[in-house]
């Protein structure tokens, strides 16, 4: 809408007047235009999950499939339900388990505070770059997340190696004498994931910092505040909604990080995602991966509730806005 | 206004009160339409009818239903409850596509990947039209809005102005029966938008295409309109000519939204068929109204004086008993053509008086702190009771 | 304004070393005669003659190829879809839970997805048969899914930035909703469907947890045999890979930004042409 002092894009952006398109495509266009994405998700997105969650009650078995029915039909007469809490137990009662899940958010953790303290910056930084650099900048931002993951994880083995290029740097230079021991520790995690998962961060920091007005800085100077102070009570609460999308797009997936602990951390660097890969692979225990997965979906439905909640809240949002 | 346009306003006067013998069909009938979102009643019960080949304004400020009303003509929101006919047809649940009416939005809504031509023989296109006379209309409709030199243009290499002008060719090409605009002014800086109403009025009377148009400007309105309707929370208060709806406001509502006025509030003292006599507690005497109204005796009413309609002078006027009162000059303000007075009254009730600049005498006749007396006569003071 | 800190700036330039230091370096390493990755022996082009000749690798990435374009496409048009009823459809049955299932493959941890699409198969294939073993077909089925989320944002955001009144605009000049989306919304969120299918094939062609869930044991792609050699060690081959990746992407983003930096300088000048003539009148 242009400006103008019409009423009108109260009245239109009514949740009920919503796109008169559409409205208009008739019962069976409209329908078959939901029906089709719908049905998709929920067969390949929605059921899963819940076959996933049949299967952690059931108990391990040799054959194919490696798991014992949940519901039989006995002698043809009777229908037997059978809920075997075993993969929980089991879960629950190995320390393995405990340890790597509190590891796992842990380490998530502490990634995405260090994400946050080089992002925020970073994103900051560029919103207030000149015009003409800014997207510059952002595009190489958004670079590497178009070159494969697999590939930006890798670098980081030959360069954090005992013999690898950090070590040798730092011995040139004389900083240490024997090389440091980083490859195959937590250390190279955190490393690891604050690399990957960097520009996920940077990018919802940006787009909220970027469309602040900048006045608003101005107007808190002009009334005695202090640049850095000026900060702290106008910038910063503004952007709380990009540090939560930022911090859930990180902390989320690195939870459930499969490929950087394996590549980059050691044997005994325990994360669940690890676990639930052993799980099923190495050990071919279905039930205990699925229940691992549970186990895992129920420590990150908060925080996924909380992203989904931010998303629906700039959704509408932008539809206030137009 | 042309004379044209003048005597259809006099041939609508006559027909709606079904006195005429050349009565007019009504082009557009709605009846008593609602249209309610959840809870919220953005168009409440609004019957109107507007008749071909005028020039009719939906005024009204932000939220008022102007635009949603529109949207229905359109099709483009179906009515909660009621009826609207176009042209005898009921047309109250016909899709947008199939209405003889037109569109021309505020934000023009131009096809951005279409070329000026493209976006002009658009709806001749979805009527199936031949293509050389598709051709030739757009080649006549771009004539009309001057822009028959930009046709292989696309919309973001044209101006504002230029970009108007699209909007109104594709609007028109399709010759409706209607044309809706919204806010078609809008979106125009200052001086492009006086030349503009012009150059929309006379294509108006040259095509004879009846327009309903939305806008929050009552300048605008009261310069172009043959008659106005003035909505306020989704109802319509008053239907009339610029000039009925500026001298004979119905409401308190429409004398201030319609035009700037001075309002005394007080109670009806004498109601008689001729005249009636309002009490004020802002003036040291009581108002004299030339006309009657249907109200009570005692009840509260509000006397509505236009600031161009007061006179001042540093002498009492002839006759004293009614509509006077003595104040101070408190403030000038200076517009070119005429100046504007703010008067302190004795009461401490602040009164604008428009006066004209005759001269061009750099000292005003009356300046700051001047004693003075305002006066108006009966025949310029309207009486409302809401 | 603009903000010149020290702080902000010193920030920047670490960020991005940060960001691009491993990337070069491993560009710098693939074409190092040596085998030992860590130190310089000459350089060479040798790694990338291993390359080509390697037939498992060029056969995975055959097959990630075809994944990802299959993939893609059928994202694309699931996400349009999906962006359409997000953006355009207003309240309707079931709306919160389709716009959660939106969502949450982009959020949800790998694994959990993996192994949830191969379980499903799994029951899949004991109830109707089908899928017929795991493999390509599972593989573009697990991809679409994940890949449909990601361009659904890209095409609702493209959607609730447009101007409805454009299509409203169509429907009033007489074209019904279905020749409305073709003749109008499709052309003009065109760009957006182009960037959706290409984030489809990136993230596709990527994927190396979801796909491993998903395989068969005949249908390696390239992340897959990339990953099972990167766990035996660092390999100079895996470096003149990754750059010939790297390089690709760098090209391709490159040009197209390239293309819109053109596009854009050619709309200022015509505007600043039509506002010339406006001012002449």
């Amino acid at each position: 809408m242009l400006g103008g002092g019409g009423g009108a894009p109260k009245e239109r952006r009514h949740p009920n007047s919503a796109g008169a398109a559409t409205r208009r495509l008739g019962v069976g266009g409209r329908g078959l235009v939901i029906a089709i994405p719908y049905f998709w998700l929920l067969l390949f997105f929605l059921a899963p999950f819940l076959i996933v969650m049949k299967i952690s009650f059931a108990e391990f078995q040799v054959g194919v499939p490696p798991y014992t029915p949940l519901v039989e039909w006995v002698d043809d007469q009777y229908l037997q339900v059978r809920m075997s809490f075993a993969s929980y137990f089991y879960l629950f009662g190995d320390e393995l388990y405990v340890a790597a899940y509190f590891n796992s958010l842990k380490i998530a953790f502490v990634s995405t505070l260090f994400a946050l303290l080089l992002g925020y910056p970073m994103a900051y930084g560029i919103a207030r770059a000149d015009k003409s650099i800014r997207n510059l900048l952002l595009l190489a931002v958004v670079l590497p997340f178009w070159t494969s993951f697999l590939i930006r994880v890798y670098a980081w083995i030959g360069i954090l190696k005992n013999n690898g290029l950090l070590n040798n740097f730092l011995m040139w230079i004389g900083v240490i004498n024997e090389p440091l021991e980083i490859l195959n520790t937590e250390i190279a995690v955190y490393i690891g994931i604050v690399y990957a998962y960097l520009p996920f961060m940077i990018l919802p920091l940006y787009s909220t910092l970027e469309k602040m007005d900048m006045s608003l800085l101005e107007a808190a100077m002009d009334l005695g505040c202090r640049p850095w102070k000026a900060f702290l009570k106008v910038t910063l609460p503004l952007s709380v909604p990009g540090i939560v999308a930022g911090c859930m797009l990180v902390f989320i997936p690195a939870v459930g990080e499969f490929v950087i602990p394996d590549l980059l951390g050691g044997a005994d660097t325990l994360m669940i995602g690890k676990v639930l890969w052993a799980e099923f692979f190495n050990n071919r225990d279905w039930p205990a991966a699925s229940a691992v997965a549970v186990a895992m979906l129920v420590f990150l439905v908060v925080p996924i509730m909380l992203f989904q909640g931010y998303q629906a809240r700039q959704e509408a949002k932008a539809k206030e806005q137009g | 206004m042309s004379q044209q346009a003048r005597s259809l306003q006099d041939q609508v006067a006559r027909t709606e009160k079904g006195e005429a013998s050349d009565l007019l069909k009504p082009l557009i009938q709605i009846e008593g339409v609602t249209k309610s979102f959840g809870d919220f009643v953005a168009v409440n019960n609004v019957s109107l009818t507007i008749y071909q080949g005028e020039l009719f304004s939906l005024l009204g400020g932000s939220g008022c239903g102007k635009t949603t009303l529109l949207r229905m003509l359109a099709g483009f929101e179906t009515p909660t409850s009621g009826r609207i006919l176009i042209d005898g047809q009921d047309m109250t649940r016909v899709p947008p596509y199939e209405r003889p009416v037109n569109m021309m939005f505020q934000s023009y809504a131009l096809f951005p990947h279409m070329t000026v031509e493209q976006n002009v023989a658009f709806g001749l296109k979805q009527d199936g039209l031949p293509r050389d006379q598709v051709r030739q209309r757009v080649a006549e409709m771009l004539d009309l809005v001057e822009l028959g030199h930009l046709g292989r243009r696309k919309p973001h290499e044209l101006s504002g102005g230029q970009r108007q002008r699209v909007a109104l060719a594709r609007a028109l090409a399709k010759r409706p029966k209607v044309l809706l605009l919204d806010e078609p002014l809008g979106a125009l800086d200052k001086k492009l938008r006086e030349r503009t109403q012009l150059e929309l009025v006379n294509i108006q009377e040259n095509l004879g295409i009846t327009f309903v148009v939305v806008t929050h400007d009552q300048e605008e309105a009261m310069t172009m309109s043959t008659r106005v309707a003035i909505m306020n929370q989704g109802r319509i208060l008053q239907v009339d000519t610029p000039h009925a709806m500026y001298e004979y406001p119905n409401t308190r509502f429409v004398a201030e939204f319609f035009g700037s006025v001075n309002i005394f509030e007080g109670p009806l003292l004498e109601d008689e068929p001729g005249h009636v006599v309002i009490g004020c507690p802002d003036l040291s005497v009581p108002i004299y109204v030339g006309h009657g109204i249907s109200s009570r005796e005692g009840a509260t009413v509000y006397a509505a004086v236009r600031p161009e309609k007061i006179a001042l002078s540093k002498e009492p006027p002839a006759d004293a008993t009614y509509n006077t009162a003595t104040g101070v000059v408190e403030d000038i303000v200076y517009l070119g053509g005429e100046s504007t007075y703010l008067v302190r009254l004795d009461s401490g009730r602040l009164v604008r008086v428009d006066l004209q600049n005759q001269t061009r005498s750099s000292e005003p006749e009356l300046t700051w702190h001047d004693r003075v007396h305002v006066s108006w006569e009966h025949s310029n003071v309207v009486v409302v009771t809401s | 304004m603009t903000n010149r800190s020290p702080f902000l700036i010193s920030a920047l330039a670490f960020g991005f070393a940060f960001l691009y230091v491993p990337i070069l370096l491993l560009i710098v390493f693939s074409f190092n005669e040596s085998k030992l990755v860590t130190v310089w022996g000459g350089f060479s082009f040798k790694w990338y003659g291993e390359l080509f000749q390697d037939e498992q690798l060029l056969g995975a990435a055959k097959i990630s190829l075809l994944i990802a374009a299959m993939s893609a496409t059928l994202a694309t048009l699931l996400g349009t879809m999906a962006g359409l009823i997000m953006a355009r459809f207003g309240r309707f049955k079931g709306r919160t839970l389709f716009s959660g299932m939106i969502t949450a493959p982009m959020v949800m941890p790998e694994v959990i997805t993996g192994l949830a699409i191969l379980l499903m198969f799994v029951v899949l294939e004991e109830l109707t048969g089908w899928p017929d073993g795991r493999g390509i077909t599972t593989i573009t089925i697990a991809h679409t899914t994940f890949a449909m989320a990601y361009v659904t944002i890209v095409i609702q955001s493209r959607l609730s930035q447009m101007d409805d009144s454009v299509e409203e605009a169509a429907m009033d000049l007489g074209a019904r909703p279905l020749k409305v989306f073709f003749l109008i919304t499709l052309p003009i969120i065109a760009p957006a469907l182009v960037s959706g299918w290409l984030l489809a094939f990136t993230l596709s062609l990527d994927d190396l947890v979801t796909t491993s869930f998903a395989a068969g044991p005949s249908s390696s792609t390239l992340p897959m045999v990339v990953f099972s050699s990167v766990r035996l060690g660092v390999t100079p081959k895996i470096n003149a890979l990754a750059t010939i990746v790297v390089g690709l992407a760098t090209l391709a983003i490159v040009m197209a930004g390239y293309i819109m930096h053109r596009q854009e300088q050619q709309r200022k000048r015509a505007m600043q042409r039509a506002l010339a003539e406006q001012d002449a009148l």
